[in-house]
């Protein structure tokens, strides 16, 4: 399956990844053969199975509503590049 | 007369999302309660996303879900699943929510509306479970304008229910009764506090306009940024207005999410981004799905309290009013109170019905209007106040008298009849110790007298009021009517 250069740059846009000109081709050729190495999959017929969202055998597995203890803030933030106000600080975001 | 109402008709649809009030987030054991928390307080590894960690789903957010489903009418799946829906902002620290796309838990239902005494059926498409995000807080450096954002991930992963309606809604009044009627069934299942100002029952609206008489779907405005039922109400009627000013002249809608500015009353466009959302929607690897059997469906619709709806029918049998139905039935606290207020009294149904509902829509109201108080904050039982109650169907004290009771009652917590006497308050029911009285208001307000005389009725009501006065309430008024009327001959 061969990928357009428009679909490179949309995957790279959802993965906020900057790609120049040559990095698309390159990818478009690398993302290319590694889908035609799983399109194998799509000739195995399917017809007669169920849909399947998890492939272990579980089911329902719950735990009851108690509360445990939250990790102190200072631990919360230790990894924070920047923090402000006991939150941690990014880059502005667009509402 | 407006364009709305002659040349167009509205189409709403309605998208409200709810916190449930679980003790403890949907997948991790941080306390769901973060309301005045310090920020970052209620975080946990799996709520921060931290590689390794793994959600487990909170048997009691499910199980909730299921009671709102039920009471809303739906289909409860006998499979569902969780999904990941992918998306850039940094509300949710794993970098994607967790949610349902495909198998919600509920789906199909409706809820009843009524609006101007017309009754209207609102489909319900799907309820399904999903977590909350992080809050962000948006600032500007004052010295290099640079503008940035902060997370609090405290509200993130708190258990969240997303209840979708068809666009069945015609009318912003409609749309606000669809909201009032879905937070009182929510509160009376004890399943969310519902409360829109707090952040926990939250609302978007989509909202079109067609030519009345067809059946074609216009461009739809998303309206968001509402935080009242109140604000639903004027928002809708605003972008109601707009679009048929729009389409009036000859102009089309554009499909586009717009905000509320609740100050200036009026909706504003929302910068957004300019493509599609692409949220790559696909099972959640970590969790295994739901399977929920029938038996244990069954089990919680055993355990759905009565509904409003049904409630206010019940209590129409015993003879109240639409009206008085209507406002007993309106929040479960009230409608308990009552309950064990008539059930505490003496008599036929019918009449502790009716007694019952004077003393919650009189005494009871006010005292709770007085003070902006909830039905939770009255200070008296249900069985003291039937002691009360009991004290004036008996005649023991008169109606008057037990006014000033109630207020020392709430007041003291002291019970109607130790007050009663205590102060001395019986009704005077004796001829013997009131005809002097009477006749001693007779001779000091020889106007009245003449004017009963001259054949004007209402002057009795004075000297009764003159004798009541006299025995600071306590005179059974129709014995003092008696005892005018004879005196006066």
């Amino acid at each position: 399956m061969e990928l357009t250069a428009d679909q490179v740059l949309h995957i790279a846009k959802l993965a906020r990844i900057a790609l120049t000109p040559e990095e698309v081709e390159r990818f478009r050729n690398q993302l290319s053969s590694i889908l035609e190495h799983f399109a194998v999959l799509s000739e195995v017929p399917t017809e007669d199975v169920e849909p399947t969202a998890y492939p272990l055998p579980l089911e329902n597995v719950m735990r009851t509503d108690e509360v445990a203890p939250s990790l102190p803030r200072e631990d919360v933030l230790a990894n924070a590049p920047e923090q402000e106000d006991g939150m941690f600080r990014v880059r502005a975001v667009l509402e | 007369m407006t364009t709305v109402a002659t040349d167009f008709e509205t189409i709403i649809g309605l998208e409200v999302h709810v916190h449930l009030t679980t003790a403890s987030k949907m997948f991790c054991g941080c306390s769901a309660d973060y309301a005045g928390a310090e920020p970052n307080t209620h975080v946990c590894p799996v709520c921060l996303g931290m590689p390794g960690t793994l959600p487990v789903i909170n048997e009691r957010a499910i199980e909730y879900i299921v009671m709102a489903g039920l009471a809303l009418n739906c289909e409860i799946a006998e499979y569902s699943k969780f999904d990941r829906k992918n998306y850039p902002y940094p509300d949710l620290m794993k970098g994607y929510q967790i949610s349902q796309y495909d198998l919600p838990i509920c789906r199909n239902g409706w809820l009843d509306v009524e609006v101007n005494g017309e009754r209207r059926r609102v489909r319900i498409q799907r309820v399904h479970m999903e977590e909350d995000t992080a809050k962000l807080i948006h600032r500007q450096d004052p010295v290099t304008g640079e503008r940035y954002s902060l997370i609090d991930v405290n509200r993130s992963g708190v258990p969240l229910v997303e209840i979708v309606s068809y666009p069945d809604i015609r009318s912003p009044a409609e749309a606000r009764e669809y909201l009032v009627k879905l937070r009182q069934i929510l509160r009376y299942i004890g399943v969310s506090r519902a409360n829109m100002e707090e952040g926990d029952f939250r609302c978007d609206a989509n909202i079109s306009l067609r030519p009345r008489g067809t059946d074609v779907l216009g461009p739809k405005v998303e309206v968001k940024n509402m935080n009242s039922f109140r604000a639903v109400f004027e928002a809708l009627s605003f972008e109601e207005r707009r679009q048929a000013e729009v389409l009036s002249s000859g102009g089309a809608v554009v499909q586009e999410t717009r905000g509320w500015d609740d100050e200036r009353k009026v909706t504003v466009p929302q910068r957004t981004k300019e493509e599609a959302s692409d949220y790559r929607y696909f099972p959640e690897p970590d969790l295994p799905p739901l399977r929920l059997s029938r038996e244990w469906v069954e089990r919680i619709r055993q355990r759905l309290p009565e509904l409003p709806d049904a409630k206010r029918e019940r209590f129409r049998t015993f003879g109240l009013s639409e009206y008085e139905a209507g406002l007993l039935s309106e929040d479960r606290a009230r409608a308990d109170y009552f309950e064990r207020l008539m059930a505490a009294l003496e008599g036929e149904p019918s009449r502790r019905a009716k007694v019952a509902a004077n003393w919650m829509l009189g005494e009871v109201a006010r005292w709770l209007n007085e003070r902006e108080a909830e039905m939770e904050a009255f200070p008296v039982p249900a069985e003291r106040l039937a002691e009360l109650a009991m004290l004036v169907e008996r005649g023991t004290i008169t109606g008057q008298v037990a006014k000033k009771v109630f207020d020392e009652m709430t007041a003291t917590g002291e019970a109607a009849s130790a007050i009663v006497e205590r102060a001395g308050l019986a009704q005077i029911s004796a001829a013997d110790e009131l005809r002097g009285l009477v006749r001693k208001v007779i001779e000091a307000n020889p106007k009245a007298v003449a004017d009963y005389r001259a054949g004007k009725e209402a002057a009795v009501k004075f000297l009764i009021g003159q004798v009541m006065r006299e025995t600071r309430g306590r005179a059974n008024p129709q014995l003092v009517h008696e005892l005018l009327t004879e005196e006066l001959q």
